[in-house]
């Protein structure tokens, strides 16, 4: 399987600050990956690096097989929906248009044009009068109409109202299914990421912490409940993702490649919501210098 | 990308380009009559005399337009630097719409070099037509003030012929570059105007006079080509003179003593002697005055430019702002190349 984006020991420094640091991932092609993680996470840095945007520190990036914003070739296979989805206020929506068309060979103007229609736009609107989420669909109509083989959107839902957002995610996804696009989309709302993303990356604190397709991370990932135990005691394939526990009952989110046999836990299937918010807060612990072993709640 | 950059362009180039052509129409109007009148006082002063007195007359009159239109020609290059260089690049950065088209199938270079190419090409049209219009219209007036106001001379150099494009161009590629350094608009205008008056200022003053060796005169302090005089008691006369070549740029002009060292003005007696000067309306010395300087051993050393050179200077001036233009254009490439984001 050909890989979108592959990234060896990539990272990216401002002044003293790595805003990316020793990131390695190969996302396949064919998926709509989610990248979620807490803002400042170097969300918005990997994907400015993946469009050419930024220039990587250390580390190397290919799109596609090729360098970032190599060339005009390179550029017309990756569409980019910027951070609060900019457009020139001052042009027309159908200025926008004649813009796409001029500025790429693959522009499918038919396409942009029923998009346009679909979504009700009036042409003759001035980008800078539309609302936000009209916008982001004149972004995203952008992104979508020069054709590109990856579409790369940075938190392209993050100032919408949960209607637009619904109505946006939606209409990325029937593009994507139509197109055949490979899709990464960021975003630090982890319940959008678990209604559209069939591959998930989780970064914190420019690290990331776990990649992989949705499906086999549900797989993988157990909740196990039972009496409380000290959970360095469990075999060594059951890596503890988080631990907490009560007077008399622990609860561990576990991932293992193997089925736990252990009649002492009661296994349960665990949601992707559970799964990210586990490795946020694990990695939040980590920062802070000690993971307690055990934490006592009573 | 020609299309977009003139869709972005065309409110500041209309706006900039009407103002020109509504100023060539006022100059086209009124340029014909000028110089018929001047051309006709000429003809009858020649046949009845009062030559220096219709020239004074005719420069009496016209001079508040004529500096006006001087100041017109060297604000252009200076408004297109505040309003066409400074914001190109900054506008983007501010509304995030960099990251909007340098997503499309087409370069940052290739996106740099259409805007800087076009609007540049502009700005030196704008600055050419500018100039044009001014030096066809001023040209009587310039013959008039040749003694006074040589073309040579600072002010009038930047607002005559071609050294005009030279700064528009300049000026351009500087508010640009600023614009990717300081990455807003504001202070990147206020330090694009800032730059470009120092530049203007400091080239006449210290860089222009150099250009070409100027021509260096040792001549004896005459009744005839004594200039001026600054006389104040107690101190030396301080003298200037002038040279015989009309509309010759004076770069310096000093006092030598018999031992050839450069002095601050002759030291003669104003009270008794033959130096004590007149009353007006008579001038101040007497030809025993000149003779008596003269005997001291006093000289005057000039250096200076003369008329000839103008062109030489046009060319000389224009090829070094365009080749500043350039590297500062080669600057805004390496720049959006490399770090902006």
């Amino acid at each position: 399987m050909t890989a979108v984006i592959e990234t060896q020991r990539l990272g990216k420094r401002y002044g003293r600050r790595w805003a990316l640091s020793d990131c390695t991932l190969d996302i396949p092609a064919g998926r709509v990956v989610g990248l979620v993680g807490p803002n400042g996470a170097g969300k918005t840095t990997l994907l400015n690096l993946a469009v050419g945007q930024l220039a990587p520190t250390s580390g190397s990036i290919e799109v596609l097989g090729g360098r970032p914003a190599g060339g005009p070739a390179q550029l017309a296979k990756v569409g980019f929906v910027a951070q609060e989805t900019p457009t020139y206020a001052g042009l027309s929506v159908a200025d926008h248009l004649r813009l796409g068309a001029r500025l790429n060979p693959g522009w499918d103007a038919a396409l942009a044009s029923d998009r346009i229609e679909r979504l009700g736009l009036d042409p003759a609107r001035r980008a800078g009068k539309l609302s936000g989420g009209q916008r982001a669909q004149l972004a995203l109509t952008l992104g979508i109409a020069k054709r590109p083989e990856l579409l790369i959107l940075d938190e392209p839902v993050a100032a919408l109202d949960p209607l637009a957002r619904r109505e946006f995610l939606q209409s990325l996804m029937e593009a994507a299914a139509e197109h055949e696009l490979s899709v990464v989309l960021s975003s630090h709302l982890v319940a959008d990421l678990e209604r559209v993303c069939d591959y998930l990356i989780v970064l914190v604190d420019s690290r990331v912490q776990v990649a992989g397709e949705v499906e086999e991370l549900l797989a993988t990932h157990h909740l196990l409940t039972g009496a409380r135990r000290d959970p360095a005691t469990l075999p060594a394939d059951q890596h503890v993702i988080s631990a907490s526990h009560t007077g008399r009952q622990t609860t561990l989110l576990v991932r293992t490649e193997a089925p736990i046999h252990d009649p002492a836990w009661t296994i349960s299937q665990v949601s992707l919501e559970d799964l990210i918010l586990a490795y946020l807060s694990q990695s939040a612990d980590t920062t802070r210098g000690h993971r307690p072993v055990l934490e006592v709640h009573k | 990308m020609i299309w977009l950059t003139w869709r972005q362009f065309r409110t500041q180039a209309a706006t900039v380009f009407a103002a020109l052509a509504a100023l060539a129409v006022v100059l086209a109007v009124t340029g014909p009559s000028l110089a018929h009148d001047y051309a006709a006082g000429i003809a009858a002063c020649t046949a009845h005399g009062g030559c220096s007195t219709f020239v004074d007359q005719f420069f009496n009159d016209h001079q508040t337009l004529y500096f006006g239109l001087v100041a017109i020609v060297m604000f252009v290059p200076a408004v297109i630097g505040l309003f066409w260089g400074a914001p190109l690049i900054t506008r983007e950065l501010e509304a995030g719409t960099h990251r909007l088209v340098w997503n499309q199938s087409v370069t940052r270079t290739r996106w740099l070099a259409t805007k800087l190419g076009l609007i540049g090409l502009a700005a030196t049209a704008a600055a050419g037509l500018a100039s044009l219009a001014v030096t066809w219209w001023s040209s009587p007036i310039d013959t008039a003030a040749a003694d006074r106001f040589p073309r040579l001379s600072p002010l009038l150099f930047d607002a005559r012929g071609i050294a005009p494009l030279g700064y528009a161009a300049f000026a351009f590629t500087l508010g640009v570059t600023v614009g990717i350094l300081i990455r807003r608009t504001l202070p990147a205008m206020a330090i694009t105007l800032t730059v470009f008056a120092v530049v203007q200022i400091a080239m006449p003053l210290a860089i222009r006079p150099h250009l070409i060796p100027p021509v260096r005169l040792t001549t004896t302090i005459t009744a005839t080509n004594v200039n001026g005089f600054l006389i104040s008691p107690g101190r030396p006369v301080h003298v200037t003179v002038g040279v015989s070549e009309p509309g010759a740029w004076i770069i310096s002009n000093q006092t030598i003593n018999a031992a050839g060292h450069v002095v601050s003005g002759v030291p003669v007696s104003l009270s008794t002697g033959p130096c004590v000067p007149a009353a007006p309306p008579r001038p101040p010395f007497s030809q025993a005055c000149f003779t008596k300087i003269s005997q001291l051993g006093y000289q005057q050393q000039v250096a200076y430019q003369p008329a000839g050179r103008f062109w030489a200077f046009q060319w000389y001036e224009t090829a070094i702002f365009l080749v500043l233009a350039l590297a500062l254009a080669g600057s805004c490439f390496w720049w959006t190349r490399r770090r902006l984001f």
